[in-house]
């Protein structure tokens, strides 16, 4: 019994002493974001490698999501003959849910794992500590460029997942289950509001700080050579998969609870 | 500069440990302008670590050091950069930067640190490639293209290119064969000379530390043991110093291996 309460402490003050780590890690790597000097070439560079390259990802996983709605709504509604809430079924889940958070999943694998890794090399190879020895600091150098390019390229990207996955149930309805064109984007259109688009963007935006940031922390406090490397990474997409679902719960709460 | 008779690095009873393993145990160093020492010792006996703490990448406990009569182990964000931007670091594996070529590399504190123009900088990147016996086309390539001696000179040339009062070499020629530990041993005094800087060394390779060092100190159980010059050290009766440097197995210096093994036959 004692050596069960022991663990449980034990886990309790690890799991407090990481938060802290985190909160903190934060705290200096936002501080870095907003004081100069900036270092626009890194920033740039960052969101091609974020936003571009991570295009092709985005939108196959949107045009998929967007047919598989289409359809499986298909079969759902046709039961109760409302197969005209398709349009409006589609357009908001991909809009309000699935845009963002399957394209922060996507991204999550693909750039957060890719951060950590190559932070986390840096790391272990005492790149980071020539950074410092060359009076350069990391957090402004290598941590503040990746989440300026995270926080703005994400909802971009978003944006694009959003269009592709319309376009994906669009393409279901009109050539297989002969929905009227005009009739499927006038509907789309109408139901639409701001507040949905609003809500995505700003999910988008929080997932993108959420996969740098995670990319960048546990890249930067791996130890131990190629297997802390890998360790880095693993943690790196877990905890940003795990936090973008949490988040994303709290920021539906906070626009669309009555 | 440091004023006449002001040491470059002063170092008085540095403390550090990591959990319970105390690895700096009250370590008393002075460095004169202008010297080149080499530090000796061991594998954990504590050499890298107090490099690292007087780079300020690790905080040691209790203790002074002071650069220029300047105390630094209280200083943090700019004031620490400043103190920085004095020192040059050749670092044991290079550690040039993946994602950046030859000359970016080089010319990485002048553009960072310095804010020099790209074109200016470059050449002066050029510049310092031909100091370290390196052809003008190695300047595009990248570090993954290199053999461990051009990234060696490489991180040299780094080291040198911002012209610092201080230059720190960790373990300069581990992991080269003979012949080119030689070359850069000779580029590193040639480098040093140049400049009229003061250079502070790590290594357990006892022909490079002759070669560069005008004085040399041993470590050992996080303390320096022995100090003195580098014509000197063949002729101590320090014991320590004597299983050291003729690298024998038996003597006052027992390594970890031997306990590890006992009690576990064959």
């Amino acid at each position: 019994m004692l050596s069960l309460i022991q663990a449980l402490g034990r886990t309790f003050l690890n799991f407090l002493g990481a938060t802290g780590r985190i909160a903190l890690f934060t705290a200096v790597s936002l501080s870095h974001c907003v004081r100069p000097p900036f270092y626009f070439r890194l920033i740039g560079r960052q969101m091609v490698e974020i936003g571009y390259y991570s295009l092709p990802v985005v939108g196959l996983t949107a045009i998929f999501t967007g047919m598989v709605l289409a359809l499986q709504s298909y079969t759902g509604f046709a039961r109760f003959s409302a197969e005209s809430a398709i349009p409006n079924v589609v357009v908001v889940s991909i809009t309000r849910e699935l845009g963002p958070v399957l394209g922060g999943l996507m991204v999550a694998g693909r750039i957060g794992a890719a951060m950590a890794a190559e932070i986390g090399t840096m790391r272990v190879t005492e790149q980071i500590d020539a950074l410092t020895t060359l009076a350069t600091n990391p957090f402004k150098y290598l941590i503040a460029p990746r989440l300026i390019a995270g926080l703005t390229m994400l909802p971009l990207l978003t944006l694009v997942a959003i269009s592709i996955g319309v376009f994906g149930g669009y393409l279901v309805s009109i050539y297989k289950l002969g929905f009227n064109p005009t009739t499927y984007i006038t509907n789309t259109i109408d139901f639409l509001q701001v507040q949905d688009v609003l809500s995505g963007l700003v999910k988008a935006a929080v997932f993108g700080f959420i996969i740098t940031l995670m990319g960048c922390y546990h890249g930067y406090h791996s130890r131990g050579g190629a297997q802390g490397v890998g360790a880095a990474t693993t943690n790196a997409v877990v905890s940003a998969s795990i936090l973008i679902l949490c988040s994303n719960y709290f920021i539906t709460e906070i626009f669309f609870s009555r | 500069m440091s004023t006449a008779g002001t040491p470059k690095i002063e170092i008085r009873d540095l403390h550090k440990s990591f959990g319970r393993n105390r690895v700096l145990q009250g370590v008393n160093l002075t460095i004169m302008p202008g010297e080149s020492v080499v530090i000796i010792g061991g594998s954990g006996s504590g050499k890298s670590v107090l490099l690292k703490c007087i780079l300020g990448l690790i905080h040691p406990e209790q203790g002074s050091i002071k650069i220029d009569g300047e105390e630094i182990t209280n200083l943090r964000g700019s004031e620490l950069e400043a103190v920085r931007r004095k020192i040059g670091m050749l670092f044991q594996s290079a550690a040039l930067f993946d994602s950046l070529n030859v000359w970016e590399n080089i010319a990485f504190a002048l553009i960072q640190g310095q804010g020099m123009a790209r074109e200016e900088a470059q050449r002066t990147a050029m510049a310092r490639l031909g100091d370290v016996g390196l052809r003008q086309e190695v300047a595009t390539l990248y570090p993954a293209e290199l053999s461990g001696g051009m990234r060696k000179r490489v991180g040299l040339a780094r080291a040198i290119a911002s012209q610092p009062e201080i230059i720190f070499f960790d373990e300069p020629t581990t992991g080269l064969d003979p012949i080119m530990g030689s070359v850069i041993d000779n580029l590193i005094v040639k480098c040093v000379k140049e400049l009229g800087a003061t250079a502070l060394s790590i290594t357990h390779d006892m022909a490079s530390a002759k070669r560069i060092s005008s004085r040399i100190a041993m470590v050992f159980e996080g303390k320096i043991i022995w100090d003195g010059s580098t014509d000197e050290i063949d002729q101590t009766d320090n014991a320590y110093v004597q299983q050291f440097i003729n690298g024998r197995a038996d003597g006052p210096i027992q390594m970890q291996i031997q306990d590890h093994f006992e009690g576990h036959p064959g």
